[in-house]
């Protein structure tokens, strides 16, 4: 199961996502417009430019629905599905999502930079990449970030819109490393914020530190005081050893037993994967290893709900649809079949709520309007997906296997047409749940 | 052998239910517990940043007309005046009635304490937050009420519509409901779910309740046109009953350019609304709510280059029902004369919209206002009692 994470990587080559580098190049196109329209107003170089640039943003939209239908097909006809989800799940942990303009379109090669590389070395490198990701340092709003004594700041006078934001320090700390029950104060989070100021980007370069945003002096994290030089190095440092701290290790082994487990996991289940977390210094396949080797994690009864995203994907997988399905279709297509009802059904694609990422709990899933929507879907979409849709009879063994009961096997042979019996195979609590 | 349906199946329920939730054994007695309070409170957030100045038009200051020009015309352009010195957008002539019955009442120059970067992102989620800065709370403020107040149950309050408000978001439990969310199923297909889930009690209870969602009577035999209507004429339905609060957002008040027809649209769908929400209120539903109906921001004084404004910062609260002391303009007027704007652009703000919907709250519910100053709206000066109800 775990040594496909080493084995090349064959669903991001088959069904390409683009990287954030090449996004970059996007966005660096579409500032140049607005150069172009900010020099030039009310000429007709602006509103070519401006058309431009909405040819620029109608692009990289229908692109990004692209991505939605390529990452559905890595998730229904890959061979090694623990990349999938575990890339998923990291990519929940370290949620960042743009701001405003062109980047708002940026999460999927995000994840495809900093995440999914990652996902078998050590959470210190995967922390690294995703915490000092431009995508991060924008979401977070590490990127004006500025040290109250440094030389921007001095330059700036009395100009009060300069100063520190402790937004990318506080969620380091709460979400991705120690966990909010973790040991740290205020102070912690203030002096992680100054340590932090010159992590940067800018749409050219990517990104970037800038000692000149940068708090001069040592700060002093978690009792470590760190090096008075202002550089990406120490960022480095302290990031390296937030992820090495033992709170981090329970933080992220109740994490994975919460998302591949239970609602309310198996305290030996976190124990174990702590254990393997920190004798491996945060090497991951011992994680995962300790993780999926737990009977907990196997016992025959199904637990947690699938999101919504994982509903679906893996109706496509069950259904095998093929990937042709999927060949030169139209931006609205994609919303209408899976953006706009995972929309309705809570999840929105590549959107939740904050930087906490999904609920994990069922609760939050199981609501009228989410189910009632699930069900829309399942009886929905499947037909417009393929044609023709499998026997139902056979359907059930095939999606179900040792989970097919009863009811389920009566409801797909009485359903009235064969679209809504692959629905209530969809709809029964055995494929709905995991 | 086939599964029993001869259980209390959904589907025996639902064909006798279509009027109330009640007939739900799947719903706890509890759930029905009335609320130690029997007002009624509708939030509508209203998306894009509603042009204040011209929904409910200063054409008494002599400013307004030089900052205007031809665009927002006083009565003698077809407004309808209010006070003799404001007047009303035609667009909301419809709601005509509700003003002379003092049912329908607005605040002008109010704002959030969001200033300067006129984002609409930051905007709505400080409005909806109902907090001081960004970096606040992550929950709702409507949300917050919930967890203070007493006899809450998960009917107690809806959010409506599939946008996803921040202002509902939090720990107290809040039922939503989309009109688009209906199953439209065939009946057999019903019966087979209820068999296919009979194992599983929480999907089970959700698709029940999804069934009944369904088929809460609001009287309409045919589809109504509109999803505001459909979430006007469901709110209705439950207020009628134990719901005591519903949330809900209207789009399309982002006017940058052609404003006489944007804002025309938007203002009818809000009109539309409102009339749908006091026609379909059982007895005296409609004389114990209050609908307060609020956007993040609002536009710049002066028209922009394509008949549109753009982002600006004071703006007009709308408050509508029986509860309220309609009738008025309410709030300090800063004037558009020279040095009144707020950055020379913008309708100055002098209140503070969540001061306005704390007095209504308190006013609805009775809560305390350390209550609505410390954990509704944390930081908040209420200030004086600006009596906007009866």
């Amino acid at each position: 199961m775990l040594s496909g994470l080493t084995a090349p990587d064959v669903m991001a080559q088959t069904y390409p996502i683009e990287s954030f580098r090449d996004f970059r190049s996007r966005m660096i196109e579409v500032r140049g417009q607005r150069e172009i329209i900010r020099k030039n107003r009310g000429t007709d170089i602006a509103v070519d430019a401006r058309k431009r640039r909405n040819v620029l943003n109608r692009i990289a939209r229908e692109d990004m629905a692209v991505w939605v239908g390529h990452t559905m097909l890595r998730r229904a006809h890959t061979e090694t599905a623990f990349r999938e989800r575990i890339v998923a799940f990291w990519a929940d942990h370290f949620t960042a999502i743009g701001k405003r303009g062109l980047i708002r379109r940026a999460t999927s090669p995000y994840i495809e930079d900093a995440i999914r590389p990652f996902i078998a070395g050590r959470f210190e490198d995967l922390l690294v990449h995703a915490a000092t990701h431009p995508l991060m340092v924008d979401y977070l709003d590490q990127r004006l970030s500025t040290g109250p004594n440094s030389e921007r700041a001095q330059a700036a006078g009395n100009n009060r819109k300069i100063g520190l934001n402790e937004n990318l320090a506080r969620e380091l700390l709460e979400l991705h490393t120690l966990g909010v029950d973790g040991p740290y104060t205020q102070q912690d989070v203030t002096e992680l914020a100054e340590l932090l100021t010159g992590l940067t980007f800018d749409v050219q370069n990517g990104m970037k530190y800038q000692k000149r945003l940068a708090e001069p002096g040592a700060e002093t994290v978690l009792g470590v005081t760190y090096s008075e030089t202002a550089s990406l190095k120490t960022v480095h440092t302290a990031l390296k050893d937030l992820a090495r701290h033992p709170a981090t290790a329970r933080h992220i082994a109740t994490k994975l037993a919460v998302h591949f487990g239970h609602d309310t996991p198996d305290p030996d289940l976190i124990d174990a994967v702590e254990t393997a977390f920190i004798d491996n210094d945060g090497a991951l396949l011992p994680v995962y290893e300790a993780l999926l080797s737990h009977p907990s994690v196997w016992s025959p009864d199904l637990s947690n709900i699938k999101p919504p995203i994982d509903f679906m994907s893996s109706a496509l997988r069950a259904l095998a649809v093929p990937p042709m399905a999927f060949a030169d279709r139209k931006e609205r297509w994609t919303r209408r079949l899976f953006m706009e009802p995972l929309f309705d059904m809570g999840q929105r694609w590549e959107l939740p709520g904050g930087p906490d990422g999904w609920p994990e709990e069922d609760a939050a899933w199981i609501t009228p309007q989410g189910i009632a929507l699930r069900v829309s879907w399942a009886m929905g979409a499947p037909r417009r997906l393929m044609d023709p849709l499998p026997d139902p009879r056979d359907f059930v063994d095939h999606a179900l296997g040792r989970f097919a009961d009863e009811p389920v096997r009566f409801a797909a042979a009485a359903a009235e047409t064969r679209p809504e019996a692959i629905g209530l195979v969809l709809m029964s609590p055995a494929f709905q749940r995991r | 052998m086939s599964p029993s349906v001869s259980r209390r199946s959904f589907l025996a329920r639902t064909g006798l239910i279509g009027c109330s939730l009640a007939a739900s054994p799947l719903l706890t007695p509890v759930s029905f517990a009335a609320a130690p309070w029997d007002t009624r409170l509708v939030v509508i957030i209203l998306r894009g940043g509603m042009d204040g100045l011209d929904v409910v038009r200063p054409y008494g200051d002599p400013a307004f007309r030089a900052l205007r020009g031809d665009m927002s015309p006083g009565p003698e352009g077809g407004a309808l005046d209010l006070d003799g010195r404001f007047a009303l957008h035609p667009g909301l002539a419809s709601l005509m009635p509700m003003w002379n019955a003092g049912q329908l009442g607005f605040v002008h120059a109010v704002s959030t304490p969001y200033r300067d970067k006129r984002s609409h992102f930051d905007g709505q989620d400080l409005l909806e937050a109902g907090t001081t800065s960004l970096n606040g709370a992550r929950d709702g403020w409507l949300n917050r009420v919930l967890q203070v107040m007493p006899g809450v149950t998960s009917q107690t309050a809806y959010a409506l519509g599939r946008s996803d408000m921040r202002l509902v978001q939090g720990s107290a439990e809040i039922a939503n409901w989309s009109p688009n969310a209906d199953l439209g199923i065939s009946p057999q297909a019903v019966r087979l779910l209820e068999v296919v889930t009979e194992r599983d009690p929480a999907l089970h209870a959700a698709l029940s309740e999804a069934q009944i969602l369904s088929q809460v009577d609001d009287g309409d035999a045919e589809k109504l046109k509109g999803e505001h209507l459909e979430i006007a004429s469901f709110a209705a339905a439950r207020l009628s009953e134990d719901a005591r609060i519903a949330a809900f957002s209207l789009n399309g008040w982002d006017t940058h350019a052609g404003q006489d027809r944007d804002i025309e649209r938007a203002l009818t769908r809000l009109a539309d609304t409102l009339v749908m929400l006091r026609g379909k209120m059982r007895g005296d539903t409609w004389g114990k709510t209050a609908v307060i109906a609020m956007t993040e921001f609002g536009r710049t004084a002066r028209p922009n280059g394509t008949r549109g404004t753009d982002h600006g910062t004071g703006g007009l609260m709308i408050l509508a029902g029986g509860a309220i002391k309609g009738g008025r303009v309410y709030g300090q007027w800063p004037g558009l004369g020279d040095g009144d704007l707020y950055q020379e652009r913008d309708l100055m703000p002098t209140g503070d919209v969540r001061a306005h919907a704390a007095w209504v709250m308190r006013g609805l519910t009775g809560l305390d206002r350390a209550a609505l100053e410390g954990a509704v709206f944390p930081g908040l000066d209420m200030g004086y009692d600006p009596g906007l109800l009866l």
